[in-house]
């Protein structure tokens, strides 16, 4: 599997390391709300199709990216920065 | 030595100047280059190989091929040893060493073919029976037996002597089989410029059409295909190659095997490659295996696919029989009784349809005699075969009637049509489909990069084959992005002819008629699969694909249905009176055919396993005679023993010495982050426990972190450089996670912060000066810092010159002495630590490692990985009083979940034996003093050392009620071994409580 890197191009998998489900809303620092902790720690969907997750480029350029990954065939599709706005992405 | 009786002395792909010798278990025979280990065999007359799996059933060559269920073989010797090769795989070489498997004491008198005789023991379902039934306990008793008797080959036991590499490659369009298909794709998608690997996983290219008289057509159609691929510079063409896993993303898995054809890799030459391949697009042209028909004893050495007989005849020039019976259900097989007959053979062709129609009469024109509408029910002979029993045969429900006749032969080849190669089309899915029509499976939609033409999507005739795979080659590669024009490929009229499979009528089974007893007839050869055991499963419920396969260990092993999974599927419809596809269709995983670990392994072993990271101080630290120890990827100074010392005096001496004069410690290894930016303060507020805001330039700080879910993650200390400059340091275990983490943070939660984390761990170079004399040390040594505890106090951080060399001087301890960490450029290291070493002598400098940095902490209660863990809270380490009321940060509120702040949740202690010459061991369970002891216990023994300032063993651990345990006695135990030390508990802070030393 590859991901394509808005920063360094194609890269293989094994580059990278995965943190999971990037469309769950972190609580806001200030936020004490156990709950609101709590799912954000804890719960996810078992997501079958398209879903966004974090992959860190660990071996590459460090940048956190957001990826679409279809969890049924592994197609990769968009990727940006996990820091960058939602527009600016880089292609499939 | 034996001579190969049954070679002839024309034909083939053979050189017949170049004769091999080999030994097939120890005895002495020759074969010629080009034979595989098979055909030499056969050539020799040689037909019984191995001993089955349960039943230890005499075996023989079955196939040509990858197929090859029984013909295996155990390779080489020593560390060179390689179990469970197919003989039809193993090329032919000077000095070759085979040995037959599973047979006991040798292959001709095998002692536990008894197997065969208590066989309903070994049914279906055994080994569930076995482990799940009311003779459970008793498998601890036979298993070793067991074991022994059903078995395939044995690995080596040595080191393997030979080198095994690992390479990425890359091509716009990877072609998967070099028969006419793959040839023909290959070529163009060669000619339109793109990328082209080809992989073939045979000596030679050409697929099935080397199964044809050698120095015909199909030669001459080979040979012109590939002289022009070999002419395209874009076009890498891969022999022994065979790609065995189609990954995501256009990633396949290719093995070649460099030197597996010569007696030892050539200098400098792997044994075998890996190849991770990212291709564009992909054509599979794997071909088709013929299928076989189950009768009665079909597993007798001397019954053999058609197809294979074929091969042998036409490409080694081998007779594998000199009177043959043919049983088939299609034309195509009739090409096999044509060449055996014409090479001097006898052949009768049982032909288990009606009327064989125009093929038929064909052969009888050539005098060979046809029987249709009749079905071979068994063999005969033992071990080799020596007749067959035929009878009148319903090709519809697999019966026979009106009785049986015999037929004396040394050859039952079978054919009972083909099944499509459709293992690595459909790996990805979706999964194979049946096609009614044909009678076989073959893949589903391809997958998005990969195509598929020719036999493995059931296209059997070679004109189909090549024009598929050229229409495939062509569109790969512009799907690829070539712009090239492919041109047109002719399909010479001498491979338009026969198409044997539109005359293919399937059959499943052969069931004797009344009077013939039942003898099994094996679907899975290899490991022991009959039509009973599929009734078996039947009966006892397991009927969908899945459960018949684990049940009965069809397909299991090398074999891998790829000669029973479709025969059995056949036999399960039909029990249950559903159509094959309604049992389910076999999804296929990775590997196709064996790949060695080796091959994977590749270079990474030994030292080349992990990469190695060695400090800056490395090279010094050797020439001090330091021993050093693995922690993680680092090596790190361990103990520096003088002479006669062994770890244990050492690190007490250095412990010793620290706490007297002044000793010097590699501390490299710490994890270093540099953290700039004008929000970083505001930063380390949120990442740490304690507040941040208020640390002066100059100044240290220790620091606590948890992760979002308020476990404990890392400690250190942080020291502000200035204004907006930190140097953040970590654990050596968890610097490569925090720096993760604070990456995360930064670029996901809170992109709005200005600051920026860099790395500087390998930057940096540092080393602990700890012990009474350190102060006065340092003040020889570094000139423009004024170390006076008025002006750089306890915590201080100072920025000074070492001679040339720049330093940063950190006063803190993790030794509870009085203390500094020296950090300089790792260029500087080693020069840094001469400087510190001559001006150490008039201060009794000593060199200490990490045994002796852990005794020396651990006296103090500090806590470090043993204790930090990744499952321990604030209140677990009795540092709840660290964390800031004022302010949120990472982990402040999940950390006070009730689970994570209760009571019964094993706090920090310290531990000392009630027998002072007791040693308390790492990872002792900590139970009640005279017990019960129960489960878990109280809690657990983190850290453990010797303290020499005590004058006794000294722990580190997590109880049940801490502070409230401290003075009570419990026992530390170590079950495995039945040890049981007494220990009290005591605070952590074992030695200088008070922190007396500290300040110096």
């Amino acid at each position: 599997m590859r991901i394509n890197c808005p920063h360094c191009g194609p890269r293989d998998s094994a580059e990278y390391t995965y943190y999971g489900d990037a469309s769950r809303v972190r609580p806001s620092l200030t936020d004490t709300g156990v709950e609101h902790w709590h799912a954000y720690v804890h719960e996810r969907n078992n997501v079958k199709g398209p879903m966004q997750e974090f992959w860190h480029h660990l071996h590459g350029c460090r940048q956190w990216l957001v990826v679409t990954r279809n969890t049924a065939t592994h197609e990769i599709g968009a990727v940006r920065f996990a820091k960058s706005p939602v527009s600016d992405t880089a292609g499939a | 030595m034996s001579t190969q009786s049954f070679r002839h002395t024309s034909g083939g792909r053979i050189d017949r100047t170049q004769t091999l010798r080999f030994t097939f278990d120890g005895k002495a025979y020759t074969g010629v280059a080009g034979d595989t280990l098979a055909s030499a065999l056969l050539a020799n007359g040689v037909k019984l190989v191995g001993r089955s799996f349960k039943y230890h059933r005499p075996r023989g060559i079955v196939s040509a091929g990858v197929e090859e269920p029984t013909g295996l073989v155990t390779l080489r010797s020593g560390g060179r040893r390689e179990p469970n090769v197919p003989a039809t795989m193993a090329e032919l070489y000077e000095g070759l060493e085979a040995r037959s498997q599973n047979a006991w004491p040798s292959l001709a008198f095998d002692m536990l073919a008894v197997n065969g005789l208590v066989k309903p023991l070994l049914a279906a379902g055994f080994y569930y029976k076995t482990f799940m039934g009311p003779f459970q306990k008793s498998w601890m008793w036979y298993e070793p037996v067991i074991r022994r008797a059903a078995g395939l080959g044995v690995a080596a036991s040595e080191r393997d002597p030979d080198r095994y590499e690992k390479i990425n490659a890359f091509a716009d369009v990877l072609v998967v089989g070099g028969g006419p298909a793959g040839l023909a794709a290959a070529l163009a998608a060669g000619r339109t410029g793109a990328r082209v690997t080809l992989a073939e996983q045979m000596p030679s290219l050409g697929g099935a059409l080397l199964n044809e008289p050698a120095g015909g057509a199909p030669d001459n159609w080979i040979s012109s295909v590939v002289a022009e691929l070999r002419a395209l510079p874009n076009v890498i063409i891969l022999t022994r190659t065979t790609v065995f896993g189609a990954y995501d993303g256009g990633t396949f898995g290719l093995v070649e095997r460099v030197a597996d054809h010569k007696i030892e890799p050539d200098a400098g030459e792997p044994r075998q490659r890996y190849i991770v391949l990212r291709a564009g697009q992909a054509v599979i042209a794997a071909g088709a295996i013929e299928r076989p028909i189950p009768f009665g004893n079909n597993d007798r050495p001397g019954v053999m696919l058609a197809s294979a007989a074929r091969a042998y005849l036409n490409r080694f020039a081998v007779l594998p029989g000199r009177k043959i019976v043919l049983f088939t259900n299609n034309d195509g097989a009739y090409a096999t009784a044509f060449d055996l007959k014409a090479a001097g053979a006898a052949v009768t062709v049982i032909d288990a349809r009606v009327d064989g129609g125009a093929i038929a009469s064909q052969a009888a024109q050539q005098a060979i005699e046809v029987i249709v509408g009749h079905a071979v029910v068994e063999t005969h002979g033992s071990p080799l075969v020596q007749g067959v029993a035929l009878s009148p045969y319903d090709i519809a429900t697999g019966q026979c009637d009106n009785g049986f006749r015999r037929l004396a032969c040394d050859l039952v080849a079978v054919s009972g049509g083909y099944d499509p190669q459709v293992h690595l089309a459909t790996q990805r899915g979706p999964k194979a489909v049946w096609d009614a029509k044909r009678a076989c499976f073959v893949p589903g939609v391809a997958p998005d990069i990969q195509s598929q033409a020719g036999a493995c999507k059931g296209s059997f005739a070679t004109a189909d084959c090549i024009r598929e795979g050229f229409a495939a080659g062509a569109a790969a590669a512009q799907k690829a992005g070539a712009t090239g024009k492919p041109g047109e490929l002719r399909v010479p009229d001498a491979l338009t002819a026969n198409d044997g499979s539109a005359t293919f009528v399937p059959a499943w089974d052969v069931i004797p008629p009344k009077g013939l007893r039942e003898k099994k007839r094996f679907i899975d050869l290899q490991n022991d699969v009959s039509v009973s055991d599929v009734k078996l499963a039947h009966l006892e419920g397991y009927v969908s694909v899945e459960h018949l396969k684990r049940y009965t260990t069809l397909g299991m092993a090398t074999e891998q249905g790829k000669l029973s999974n479709v025969i059995a599927l056949a036999q399960m419809a039909k029990l249950r009176g559903i159509d094959i596809p309604q049992v389910g269709t076999t999804g296929f995983r990775s590997p196709y055919t064996s790949v060695s670990l080796a091959a994977i392994a590749g270079h990474e072993t030994d030292m080349h396993l992990r990469p190695v990271r060695r400090t800056p101080f490395h090279r010094w630290n050797e020439q001090q005679a330091c021993v050093f120890i693995d922690a993680g990827l680092w090596k790190r100074p361990w103990f520096y023993p003088r002479s006669g010392e062994d770890v244990n005096l050492a690190y007490r001496r250095e412990t010793r010495q620290v706490r007297e004069t002044v000793g010097m410690v590699d501390v490299s290894t710490l994890g270093k982050i540099d953290v700039q930016g004008p929000d970083a303060a505001e930063f380390l507020n949120r990442v740490y426990v304690n507040g941040w805001k208020s640390l002066e330039v100059g100044k240290a700080r220790y620091g606590l972190m948890l992760r979002d879910d308020g476990y404990v993650l890392d400690d250190g200390t942080t020291s502000r450089l200035s204004e907006h400059h930190y140097f953040l340091t970590t654990t050596t275990a968890e610097a490569a996670k925090v720096m993760s983490h604070l990456e995360w943070l930064l670029q996901t939660a809170w992109p709005d912060l200005r600051v920026h984390v860099t790395s500087v761990t390998d930057q940096w170079g540092g080393v602990a000066l700890a012990g009474p004399n350190a102060k006065k040390l340092l003040a020889d040594a570094i000139k423009d810092i004024d170390f006076s505890n008025e002006t750089f106090p306890y915590m201080g951080v100072r920025q000074g010159h070492m001679g040339d060399i720049p330093v940063r001087v950190h006063r803190l301890s993790f030794s509870g002495e009085l203390a500094y960490e020296v950090f300089c450029p790792a260029g500087f290291a080693e020069a840094m630590a001469e400087f510190l070493r001559d001006f150490g002598k008039r201060h009794s400098l000593i060199l200490y490692g990490v045994e002796a940095l852990g005794a020396l902490r651990i006296e103090k209660g500090h806590i470090a990985g043993g204790e930090i863990d990744g499952r321990h809270t604030l209140e677990d380490l009795r540092m709840e009083k660290m964390a800031s009321k004022a302010k949120p940060y990472v982990g402040s509120v999940l950390r006070i979940r009730p689970e994570m702040t209760s009571d019964d949740r094993p706090r920090l202690v310290g531990l000392k034996p009630v027998d002072k010459a007791a040693r308390i061991k790492p990872g002792m369970i900590l139970q009640p003093h005279n017990g019960p002891y129960k489960g878990h216990g109280l809690g657990h023994v983190s850290s453990t050392t010797y303290s020499p300032a005590l004058g006794h063993s000294i722990a580190l651990g997590f109880v049940i009620g801490g502070a409230s345990m401290e003075g009570r006695i419990i026992d530390a135990v170590y079950p495995l071994k039945g040890d049981i030390v007494m220990v009290e508990v005591v605070p952590p802070h074992m030695f200088d409580p008070e922190g007396d030393r500290l300040h110096g």
